[in-house]
Formats: structure tokens, sequence, C-alpha cells
């Protein structure tokens, strides 16, 4: 069976959930090989293993802390020469995305980003995306070398399907360019318990309408009920309500969770470009006339500061 | 010292219009108007930015890979401030791919001579971010991409990039390419002197030949990868919209209930960064 090499996203050997989604996809193509670098890859090996993966090609470097993006890039073909993959797949975060591009301009492949899916059809692989704020869907293929496609989370459930995830030492020596750019100091980004925006299966929202900073302390609570992330439209985000790390919109993040809930926002093309492929979308808003009405499976008319506490409260009751 | 600045800038169609997609599986064009991409506008800041805090002699080409109307783009980043353009235009290019755009880039930056290289963090329309560091990997030179602050002093590039899990500072000797985000500072208007001033800077225009890149190299026919469908949306079928009557809350928990967000043993709620 044809090999398909995996490009793994983790923090210090935490496995990031977009890579195990990917193992899903790969599967329905042929055996999934994870390509683990830096601090902790070893470590990747039990989970890697536990969603699929038959071997995990693991390398460990200072350079790919200290440099940005190449030497992921000169491992990746390194994997890729040793392997000769029917397709390579990268997690579509901003990072995978470059390591894929510049892989797939190497190797003299075409690359497709964003895929919100994957299917083999008469032996081709087809890549499905969501394009013009998600007004319409896309079928593409690649027609040069091996298709390199990053995918972007929540577009596969996560399985369970264990298999071998042999550790592998991968053979890396890195090119000219690796050490261009150098990362002179890093700081981890606060942890505030919530799940990560991107990953998030429920997003919880703030617009214009939560009119403030310390208001978005009932966006938060809604969103700690259901154990959601909070995003904030643009609006609110430029008036210094909440940091630019949750703006969701065309400028910001692109969210495709499982519920959006959008309170006082009232779904401009900015906005709905970033939510807009979101399975199920709820709306919270005093304008009856609010563009995000078109979107939405449920809507409630009316003022957020009595809907969102009085919903918190029916969540958690609920819940018991 | 001088310092010679390439902004790779691109001609969009309006987000806010309705875009849709030619016969040909590529962006119909005469459908919807057409602007310099927003996220661009903050690539003509930070350079008109690093020009200004320099003691250098600053000199900033913005450039283009597009249609006719794509000099409108141009013409909009020379009024922000920018000295002179190049337009490298040629029928040939219709429906070039990322991986095609970055090639006539790079030749054409190769061409007009840079030591660095500034572009938006992504297009507006295509949206998928890799254009700057695919040009960085054709030019050989390092990437200091999706920054939110940005300076040059003393022949190098630093900058502070966001991630998702991290917040890095970044260092790169010129020449370089660098991209940057909406957060690097907000784009100025274009003065009415600027916009006088623009009609009277040169705009260059050059099309494959000029660039020694042949036409099965781009194009629709060249491209690496085709889009085999392109589907509009269905629109979404009516929700429920109900109007708060004090009950509010409480019917929308209902609904949540029934779609089975609420029951956490149905909701697998991912832990950040981790399994």
């Amino acid at each position: 069976m044809a090999e398909v090499l995996i490009f793994v996203d983790h923090v210090d050997g935490a496995v990031r959930k977009p890579t195990l989604e990917l193992l899903t996809l790969a599967r329905r193509i042929g055996d999934p090989v994870a390509v683990a670098l830096g601090n902790g890859a070893a470590d990747t090996q039990a989970a890697l293993a536990e969603h699929g993966a038959v071997k995990v090609l693991t390398h460990e470097a200072a350079e790919y802390a200290d440099y940005l993006v190449v030497p992921k890039v000169d491992a990746l073909q390194a994997a890729y020469e040793a392997v000769s993959p029917a397709a390579v797949l990268v997690p579509s975060s901003a990072e995978g995305k470059e390591i894929a591009a510049r892989l797939a301009l190497r190797i003299k492949s075409g690359v497709i980003t964003d895929a919100v899916d994957l299917e083999v059809a008469d032996g081709t692989l087809v890549a499905t995306q969501s394009v013009f704020a998600a007004s319409y869907t896309t079928k593409s293929t690649v027609m040069t070398g091996t298709p390199v496609i990053t995918v972007k989370p929540n577009s596969a459930a996560v399985e369970s399907a264990p298999a071998a995830g042999a550790v592998e030492a991968l053979t890396v020596s890195f090119s000219e360019q690796a050490t261009g750019t150098k990362v002179t100091s890093r700081t981890p980004r606060e942890s505030t318990g919530r799940p990560d925006l991107t990953e998030a299966a429920i997003v919880v929202s703030g617009g214009r309408g939560v009119n403030g900073a310390d208001n978005f302390a009932i966006i938060e609570a809604l969103a700690d009920s259901l154990g959601a992330a909070v995003g904030a439209s643009r609006a609110a985000v430029d008036a210094g309500w909440y940091p630019h790390s949750n703006q969701v919109g065309q400028t910001g993040k692109s969210v495709s969770p499982q519920l959006y809930i959008a309170s006082g926002i009232s779904g401009a093309i900015q906005h709905r470009a970033g939510m807009q492929t979101s399975k199920t979308i709820v709306a919270i808003n005093k304008d009856a006339e609010a563009p995000i009405f078109d979107l939405v499976d449920y809507g409630i008319v009316g003022d957020l500061f009595d809907v969102v506490p009085a919903l918190t409260d029916e969540v958690k009751a609920r819940k018991g | 010292m001088s310092l010679r600045i390439v902004v790779t800038v691109k001609y969009v169609p309006d987000a806010t219009g309705d875009r849709h997609f030619a016969d040909d599986l590529t962006l119909d064009r005469d459908d919807v108007d057409g602007l310099l991409s927003e996220l661009d506008e903050y690539a003509v800041e930070q350079a008109l930015q690093i020009s200004e805090n320099s003691d250098d002699d600053v000199e900033i080409t913005v450039l283009t890979v597009g249609p006719e109307d794509a000099r409108d783009a141009l013409r909009k980043a020379l009024s922000m401030g920018a000295d002179k353009a190049i337009h490298v235009e040629d029928d040939d290019l219709h429906g070039t791919d990322a991986i095609g755009t970055s090639l006539a880039l790079a030749k054409a930056i190769e061409k007009a001579g840079y030591d660095l290289v500034i572009s938006g963090m992504a297009s507006t329309d295509g949206a998928a971010g890799i254009v700057p560091a695919l040009v960085a990997e054709r030019l050989g030179v390092p990437q200091v991409t999706l920054l939110s602050e940005v300076a040059v002093a003393d022949g190098k590039v630093t900058g502070r990039r966001d991630g998702d899990t991290a917040s890095e500072q970044l260092e790169a000797q010129l020449p370089a390419v660098v991209s940057v985000t909406d957060q690097s500072g907000e784009a100025r208007y274009p003065s009415f002197k600027g916009i006088m001033a623009a009609k009277k800077k040169p705009v260059e225009s050059w099309d494959l030949d000029d660039l020694d890149i042949e036409a099965e190299q781009v194009g629709l026919a060249g491209a690496w990868t085709k889009v085999a469908s392109a589907d509009e949306r269905p629109a979404r079928t009516a929700g429920t919209i109900v109007k708060d009557e004090g009950e509010g809350a409480k019917q929308l928990a209902e609904f949540l209930a029934g779609q089975k967000f609420i029951c956490t043993s149905h909701v697998p709620v991912p832990r950040p960064n981790s399994l």
C-alpha cells in the first residue's frame, strides 16, 4: 500500500489535534508515515501510533527551534526522499502552509492549501476547499508531482486506529538557507485554559454589541459553560476589547467548529469569511436586520446582556 | 548607503462584491470591482515607515503581477508614497497558481534589484499566505514572515511573529523577504498631494519575455494544480429566528441541547495544544 507522509505539529511531544485528524484522512489514501521534528519528537510516538501511523520518523536538532521554517522544510524533504510517498499532508497552520509550499516547490509538486476534505477518485487525490468566504466549494487536484496538501483543523474526526508506529531516526542535512532567519527569543502564549480557537469544537464570539472589554466576561462565561473557545469580531479587536489572537475573520483566524455562537456581531463579510463553514451557527443580536441572521440555524433577536448570561445559567443547570 | 525595497501587491476582487468563477474556473474579473488587497496596504505602510525611520537613501518599488486593471492597485500604492511601480502583465499569465506567481514575482524582483521584499501576509482572495515563503525559497534569501512589528537597521531586519503557541523575535541579514500582518500598523490614506504626485510616478510594464519566463511555466496550462469543479454553496436553509421576550435563552438552550451541544459526553472538548 502507498505511504502518505504527515507532518506532525506538536509542542514538546504533545501532538496537536489537527495532526490526529490528518491521520484519519491519510488512511483513506494509504499508510500514514508521520514526521516529528525537534524537542520531544520521539514522545509523539504513542499518540501517532494510536491514531494509525505505521511509522514515525523522528529527528531532534536545535535548529528547529532556533531558526524559522527552513530547517523543517529540509527535514520534510529528507523524509520525502526516503519514503517516496503518494501524498504529503501538513496541518494548515501559518507555519504548516509555509513548510508545505516550500517543500512543493523543491520537489516540483503542486500545493493545495486549506483543504476541508480529501478523497481518492479514480486513483486521483481530490481536495475540497471552501473559497470566497465559503460562498463556493471547489474540488482541486495536483497536476504535477506528488500532491502536497495542507488541511484545515476540524476537517475530519479524530479516530482511534492502532498501528505499529515504529520509530525510525530520520537523517537530515540542513541546507545553507536553514539558518537564515534566527529566532532570537520566544515567549510562549499564556494559556487561558480554554481550547485553542482554530481547534475548538465550539466557539463563542463577541462583537461590537458587547460594547467594552469588561463586558467580554459574559462571553467568556458562556464559553466556559460550553467548554468553548472565545472569538471576537474585528470591530471588538480594533476597539481594544479583546486580543487580536482571538479575531475571527478575513484578517484574523478562520474557524470551522461544530457550533459557532455570534453575540452582538452584525455579520459583515469580513467576519463571515472566517466562520461561515461552521457546522451549526447561532446568533444573538438586537438588530433583526443584521446580516448574520441570514446564516443562522438558530437566531435570537434580543439584547445579548439579557440572553447570554441567562443562556449560561441554562447550560450550567442542564449540565447539573 | 541605499536600501532598495520591493513591495509586492495584489489586485483582488472586492470581497464585499459578489465573487464568481468564470467558465474556465478562474476568477470572473468582469463580475466584480477590483482593488489593492487590504492586507497589502500594510506592506506598503511598513515600507514607508522603514524609509521614514532610515538615514539611508530608500527607494520603494511596488510590484504586481496581474491583468491590465491591476495598475489601479499600483496607483493606490504610489499615492500612499511609493516611488515607482512595476507591472508584470502578459495574457499568458491568466490562471497562474501560487507557484507560478512566485516565479514571476521572483524574476521581476531580481530584475528590479532589491535589498528587502515586503509582502502582505496573504491576499484577501486566495488567502493561502504562501507566496512570500515561495518567493524567499526561489530567491534563496531568508524569509521573515507574518510580522506584527518590523524594523531595519545595520543591514538586518528584525521583527515579531505571533504564532499559535508562542510569540517569536526574529532576525535576518538582508537581503530578505518579509511579510507583515494587519497588526503591523494602520495603513495611511493617500493625501490629495500623494494622489496628484502618483500620476507622475513611473510605472514600468514587463511581460514574460522581459523576465525570461516561458509561457508554459505559468498560466492555467502551466499550473501545477487544477480546479476541477467550483460549486456555489447552496444558500443555508432559513434558520429558526426567535424574538426574545424573556424566554429567548431557554429556547436557545433547548435548541442547543437538542443538537447535543450541552451534554458533555457528546462533544469532545479539546484541551489547548495537547491531546
